[in-house]
């Protein structure tokens, strides 16, 4: 028995083997083997437990494992998929001799305030310098395809305008709720101004916004990079960093980081204190989309003329289980036509770092995406996620369309919403 | 190495030959029981190679498990005696239909499911339903002849075929039956191949035969306070000159698990629940929804209730879907059989479940397709307990004796495979077994195809332990 996998093993009795998720796992169909099946993953991890196979020979098809959790909603016995594949990525990095890119994008990186603002910085160079034009014509490579990025990324804010940004906005009304915003470190160093749409959003349907100073990364990449143990740390940094004040929610907008918070309190062991405050943590957390349709302070008054389809983040469908509420926004918006996804539940492949770290693989299952996406006709591709807006800019630029990727709560805000209160 | 696996590389496309650790893991085991690693897997895109790869292991001595979707319940696909996997589940997908014709031809790897899809583009339905239609592949169906819910009024796989084209176990493409209806022109090779288990011949492409599609359907849910009463009201509708596409059954332990898992209402005092949808023409339902509500409360009914709408009757059937997942939270490892008995035999078949439910000690619950006396009786047990899984195993060989003695048969839908060769005699005796082996001899004289399945070896047992 491979003792680290204690707690995976007990959970893959659960796997009855019947291979119904096998039509839902994207790498199913892209890889087109049962290695890279949810049920031969689990398999595999059960066979590395019992000693029948090694540590080693599921390290490829775990790794090409994107994560995306679909499997687990059509699964028939409740297979705790994400804790199986957590325990063994687990397992992984311990066997693994950790590179020193890999272990400052994780320990430093990631989740420091400092330098994911010097990326946004740095970006912002990058752009004004020109540089990003040409990257992909550059006679070197950048590590981890990153020149396939280069040219899509949203024009960014100057260090002037970022530092510009309060902690705390008021209404002159009084307000309807208190919101605690999760700025996220992609969202925030990446997409800048998505966060400014989010923080008027929410204004504008009556709240009043903190964004406290001591907020750090959610941990999703490092919980599902098999780092628990860092995971955990900055799930205490937040838990405290919204304790501070008393919220009604915590706003996120990110799925991906919705889908870290609400799962706090798997991190700690019930009936310690963590796990209680973990607890009182998560049931506040919301997306944004929930949020707005629940306060229902907008009224949209400009027509948006335009095709739009939607590609949800699969975290926020299948681990927060928000589906109806972007769509339910997108309805509410004069002139705009929703075409919707044939599968909007299969991953785009970006898959937190899955589209740098597995980049061929990642533009396979995006290639399957995109034919659903063209198919659609739209003008626009609205995502929730970071990630998956990167991606979708990737793959527009990919297939030389004339459509654009946005964030949902952007092109709300080109729809003018005024205040209801 | 084997010495065949060079020749085998150079007859297929590259990286279409498996033989990592994982990808051997990864092929060992189906929906069933047992883990048997193969030495190769192979994936074949046209039927050509399919030949290639059967002359081959001719050739060499090599056995060849044809496998589809992996999701069979009785072991067709395990590699028992190693050799090469044959993975047809990658074949390019081919759905023709002839509306004109009702028919449809396709090839073995399109999804049951996105067959009756197709058809339905065109007012039609394939009607073979079994619940994994979504995930398993018509290949699959046809070598395991397979059944579900609506087996009861349209039968099951092998009453919907009309031709194929086969590979030999020598690895010759032939084609059996053909297009139309009626053909009696020679041996019916076609009956003989569906629901061979992958023992006779490997299926490339079909051509099935597709039906109207009925213009409506209605559900009705009844409870009864005796599973007798329940069994009784199941021959009398039978009988009533009306015929349900479905009947399905539930007993008491079912419906506590379902409500336990996910309630929504059913009732739990119940001793047993019978489900109907019954299909046709608007006007038709009416009248027979009337006549079976008559029955139902001549024979007492505890409730009858009938949904007022399709969303709530969507709500009944979902109920019934969850079975399987609720049962499983009694106990983790699910020993699901499928032994079928004459209709009029439900009840005494469900008394002899409760006599071998308390002699082993076992947690044994029954659903399933009652209307036509196909029944699923579950053991429901845990893998790490080998003295559960030892009674277990006593308690499967004697389900197997109750439903021959009460006239029926080891396996309605789900196949011999692996797991029921050993009791394939106290069915059929040993001339009758004897016959099929020569069949077997005939057409496959190397044993090269799906060796280890539905005849047992000297001495084999029922074993549902993993060593």
């Amino acid at each position: 028995m491979t003792d680290g996998l204690k707690h995976a093993y007990d959970l893959t009795f659960d796997c009855v083997q019947c291979g119904y998720c096998l039509p839902a796992c994207p790498t199913y169909e892209t890889m087109e083997s049962e290695t890279h099946s949810p049920r031969g993953r689990i398999n595999l991890v059960k066979m590395v437990a019992e000693g029948k196979a090694s540590v080693e020979d599921m390290e490829e098809p775990i790794e090409k494992c994107l994560g995306c959790m679909a499997c687990t909603s059509v699964c028939p016995t409740n297979v705790q998929y994400g804790s199986i594949l957590e325990n063994a990525k687990e397992v992984l990095d311990e066997s693994k001799q950790t590179g020193a890119v890999e272990s400052f994008l994780f320990d430093d990186f990631i989740p420091s305030r400092r330098w994911m603002d010097r990326l946004g910085v740095a970006t912002w160079l990058f752009q004004k310098s020109g540089a990003d034009r040409i990257a992909d014509r550059l006679p070197w490579k950048m590590p981890l395809h990153l020149e396939a990025f280069a040219g899509i990324l949203p024009e960014m804010p100057s260090p002037a305008k970022r530092n510009e940004r309060a902690t705390r906005y008021m209404r002159k009304r009084p307000a309807v709720k208190k919101v605690g915003f999760f700025t996220g470190c992609i969202m925030d160093s990446v997409f800048f101004g998505s966060n400014e749409s989010t923080i008027e959003l929410l204004l504008r349907s009556g709240a009043e916004v903190v964004l406290p100073e001591n907020q750090t990364c959610c941990g999703a990449l490092h919980a599902h990079s098999g780092k628990k143990e860092k995971a955990i740390e900055l799930a205490k940094q937040n838990i405290a960093a919204y304790e501070e004040e008393q919220f009604d929610y915590i706003v996120e907008n990110a799925g991906g980081c919705g889908a870290q918070m609400i799962d706090y309190p798997s991190l700690f062991e019930e009936g310690t204190e963590w796990h209680e405050r973990a607890v009182a943590f998560s049931s506040r957390v919301k997306d944004i989309s929930e949020v707005l349709v629940e306060m229902d302070g907008l009224a949209f008054s400009k027509e948006v003329d335009q095709t739009v389809t939607y590609q949800p983040s699969c975290h926020m469908t299948y681990v927060q289980k928000v589906v109806e509420p972007p769509l339910e926004l997108l309805r509410k918006v004069p002139g705009l036509q929703l075409e919707e996804l044939e599968r909007p539940g299969f991953c785009c492949g970006s898959a937190g770092v899955y589209n740098l770290v597995q980049h061929e693989d990642s533009m396979d299952v995006l290639d399957v995406k995109m034919e659903d996406v063209c198919r659609t006709g739209a003008d626009q591709v609205v995502t929730s996620n970071p990630g998956c807006l990167l991606q979708m800019k990737l793959g527009i630029k990919r297939e030389g369309m004339e459509s654009e990727a946005v964030h949902l709560v952007d092109l709300l805000m080109e729809a003018d919403p005024e205040s209801r209160y | 190495m084997n010495k065949w696996l060079k020749p085998l590389e150079d007859c297929l496309e590259k990286g279409r030959v498996l033989t990592e650790v994982a990808d051997l893991y990864s092929y060992s085991f189906d929906a069933s029981f047992g883990e048997h690693l193969p030495e190769a897997v192979v994936q074949v895109k046209d039927k050509y190679e399919v030949a290639r790869i059967l002359k081959l292991a001719n050739e060499y001595g090599v056995p060849v498990y044809p496998r589809g979707a992996g999701t069979c319940l009785s072991g067709g696909p395990l590699p028992v005696h190693g050799g090469i996997v044959l993975d047809l589940s990658k074949l390019p997908a081919r759905i023709e239909v002839r509306p004109d014709d009702l028919t449809v031809t396709v090839s073995p790897s399109v999804r049951t499911g996105d067959i009756n899809k197709e058809a339905e583009k065109y007012g039609l339905m394939y009607a073979p339903d079994p619940s994994s239609a979504h995930v398993a592949t018509i290949g699959g169906n046809l070598a395991e002849n397979s059944g579900g819910p609506r087996g009861l009024k349209y039968g099951v796989t092998k009453d919907h075929v009309l031709g194929l084209e086969v590979v030999t176990p020598e690895g010759e493409l032939i084609r059996t039956g053909g297009q139309t209806i009626k053909n009696v022109t020679g041996y019916d090779l076609t009956k003989l191949i569906v629901g061979s288990e992958g023992t006779l011949a490997v299926i490339v492409e079909a051509t099935l035969k597709l039906m109207p599609k009925p213009p409506a359907v209605r559900t009705m849910m009844v409870a009864f306070n005796e599973v007798r009463t329940a069994g009784e009201a199941i021959s009398r509708t039978l009988t009533s000159g009306v015929l349900p596409s479905k009947l399905e059954f539930m007993d008491q332990a079912c419906v506590v698990a379902v409500e336990q898992f996910q309630p929504i209402g059913l009732p739990v005092d119940a001793a047993a629940i019978i489900l109907v949808e019954l299909d046709g023409p608007e006007e038709a339902l009416r009248v027979e929804q009337e006549k079976i509500e008559a029955i139902m409360k001549d024979m007492k009914a505890k409730d009858i209730i009938i949904p007022e709408s399709d969303e709530e009757a969507a709500k009944l059937w979902h109920a019934r879907k969850q079975v399987s997942p609720a049962i499983a939270k009694i106990k983790p490892t699910k020993v699901s059989e499928d032994a079928t008995v004459p209709r009029s035999k439900i009840p005494d078949f469900m008394d002899r479940l409760q006599v071998i439910k308390e002699k082993y000690n076992l947690e044994v619950v029954a659903f399933g397709h009652a209307g036509d006396g196909n029944l699923h009786p579950n053991i429901l047990c845990d893998q790490r307990d080998a003295d559960e899984m030892k009674r277990a195993e006593l308690a499967v060989e004697e389900m197997f004796e109750a439903a021959i003695e009460l006239g029926g048969t080891l396996s309605g839908e789900h196949g011999i495979g692996t797991m029921k060769a050993p009791f394939m005699e106290m069915e059929l005796g040993d001339v009758g077994v004897d016959m099929m082996r020569r069949i077997k001899q005939v057409w496959d004289p190397n044993n090269i195809l799906n060796p280890g399945k539905i005849f047992a070896e000297k001495g084999q047992k029922l074993v549902l332990r993993n060593d």
